[in-house]
């Protein structure tokens, strides 16, 4: 029987403020433990939050970038639960008025995601379970570090998908400024709800929770294994439980986790603390007049303006850091096109070799202008440019002076190729004279002898011209 | 809505409170009165009143994102019964 995947996303997003969401201390990750707290964070009896102007602005942008309703009458509501990694015990996050509604997120090749809503809350602390044998320690660091929660409908059907959507999520909110979507720190991670069918059927079947993954890799592989599981369930005639499961990568498989013995009970309530945020009009066409170009306007403006194909776009404006890169560059060097071919090919190359990520690129890009500069004015061949941008990849050198130092400029004064070519006809004698008898194949080997003489730095064609003038005369 | 036994043993776990069958019974009666005062108010015809979203008229209360903590790590941890290394000890939780 065939089957299909049916698959829901919450991506959780941590905000790029420079305070909490309720209280002014700093979101900045890392630090020492607990010393990023104070009364309100730590859920201090007869403390008040106050809500941080700027994570409703960057919520709005997020409703605005993703197409969504902009509620108009907000309001917080608390979901209670007791876990020692927030001490007020209970979250304060948006259940009834969500401030995003029924937006949609365009992946490659046109198909819509659609997103159900999208609420503001507070991040949790961070527990260390194994730090010491007879307890838990809990560093509230990050707790009220304010999170985006972005709630789509069950509208993926396969793992590529879920890691095209996550991606152009991501650009989303970075170019938008409102996250920096660092996976490796957690500021961007994902809850895979994932349920089975027969292909065609239009009723969903009992899903599955995969929570808090965090790398794009780790997500479609347990999303594939996590289908191949309930399949074989349903083949067997067996049913699907709902659970929680958890994916442990280095394994390649999830487990159920220990289901607890009630079901969640979150006993939600409106937040009293806080009052009621009321969006006007004004405020969302001032924040969208203020908008940045998103992702799918560059795209567009990139093939449109400079004609550059549909595949390299994508790949461009799949992460600010790129379009950083591209933009810098072909101002610089006034070649949009060649900036793009290195781009997708040269530095995408270096990327993956070295195992990085665009955001963690630290050349200078007026070094690669530099390079593409000298390469259209003939100075450099292309396989120069490629050798040396891999030292202005990886040590930061100024690629003119490396280039002089290393003569690696093409040798195009005729007057400088004569001598060298003059000097291999001498000393190789026998293939001269097979090539006066008739062999063609002999002057490929002297046109080589002269190219390592000259060590690649000359056009070859000249090189051919000068051997056979010398030769057939 | 009846207060049943049952319920009063799922409210104690939501709360991680253990009653007595004295305050158990003492909890059913209690429940059952403030219910049924609930029920006077729902016969209150109120589809034309916007819900109460907050006790004071007041609305878009909130602050600038400027930082104005510092490091408290001392007068935080001053009250925790248990601390190790900078960080607050509470008994092993497995998630």
């Amino acid at each position: 029987m065939a089957y299909e995947m049916v698959i829901g996303l919450e991506v959780h997003t941590e905000l790029a403020t420079k305070t909490k969401i309720f209280c002014s201390c700093p979101t900045q990750f890392g630090g020492e433990p607990n010393t990023h707290v104070c009364e309100v964070c730590s859920g201090m009896p007869g403390t008040l939050p106050v809500l941080n102007k700027k994570v409703v602005e960057y919520a709005i942008r997020t409703g605005l970038a993703t197409h969504c309703n902009i509620t108009r009458l907000n309001k917080f509501d608390r979901k209670n639960y007791f876990y020692p990694d927030l001490p007020k015990a209970y979250q304060i996050s948006q259940l009834y008025l969500p401030i995003c509604t029924e937006g949609y997120v365009e992946l490659t090749g046109g198909k819509k995601i659609r997103i159900k809503e999208i609420h503001m809350e507070e991040d949790a602390g961070k527990l260390l379970h194994d730090a010491t044998p007879d307890g838990t320690l809990a560093d509230y660091n990050r707790c009220g570090v304010p999170l985006l929660e972005i709630v789509s409908e069950p509208d993926f059907r396969s793992a590529e998908e879920v890691v095209d959507y996550i991606e152009k999520l991501r650009a989303i909110l970075q170019f938008t400024g409102v996250s920096d979507c660092k996976m490796q720190e957690g500021s961007l991670r994902a809850d895979i709800n994932l349920s089975v069918r027969e292909k065609g059927s239009d009723t969903l079947g009992v899903r599955t929770e995969m929570k808090n993954m965090n790398s794009l890799r780790a997500i479609a592989r347990a999303i594939n294994s996590e289908f191949e599981r309930q399949a074989e369930i349903l083949e067997d005639g067996g049913k699907v439980i709902q659970e929680t499961r958890r994916w442990d990568d280095a394994k390649g498989e999830s487990s159920g986790m220990r289901s607890k013995e009630d079901a969640q009970d979150y006993k939600y309530f409106p937040e009293p603390d806080l009052p009621p945020i009321v969006i006007t009009d004004e405020q969302i066409e001032a924040i969208r007049a203020q908008m940045p170009e998103l992702p799918e306007d560059k795209k567009r403006r990139y093939m449109e303006e400079l004609g550059l194909p549909e595949y390299d776009t994508g790949i461009l404006t799949g992460s600010v850091a790129l379009v950083e890169l591209f933009e810098t560059v072909s101002e610089l060097c006034g070649d949009a096109k060649t900036t793009s071919n290195f781009i997708m090919g040269d530095v995408m190359r270096l990327l993956k070799d070295a195992g990085k990520q665009p955001e963690e690129m630290d050349f200078d890009p007026a070094a690669l202008a530099t390079l593409i500069k000298l390469l259209n004015g003939k100075k450099i061949s292309r396989q120069t440019a490629r050798k040396v941008f891999e030292k202005v990849f990886s040590d930061h050198i100024d690629p003119e002076q490396y280039i002089k130092e290393n003569k690696l400029e093409i040798v195009t004064d005729t007057g400088a190729i004569k001598p060298v070519v003059e000097k291999v006809i001498a000393a190789n004698e026998k293939s001269v004279n097979e090539y006066k008898g008739g062999k063609t194949q002999a002057l490929q080997y002297l046109i080589g002898q002269c190219m390592r003489e000259l060590r690649g730095q000359a056009p070859a064609q000249e090189v051919t011209k000068m051997l056979r003038e010398l030769l057939d005369n | 809505m009846k207060i049943s036994d049952e319920l009063i043993r799922y409210l104690e776990s939501l709360a991680r409170i253990e009653l007595t069958d004295e305050q158990r019974a003492a909890c059913e009666t209690d429940l059952q009165s403030i219910l049924s005062y609930i029920d006077t108010l729902n016969e209150l015809d109120t589809d034309s009143v916007q819900p109460l979203s907050h006790a004071f008229d007041v609305s878009n209360v909130m602050r600038e994102d400027e930082i104005k903590n510092g490091n408290n790590r001392d007068a935080i941890l001053a009250n925790a019964p248990h601390e190790l290394d900078g960080c607050f000890k509470v008994p092993k939780t497995v998630d």
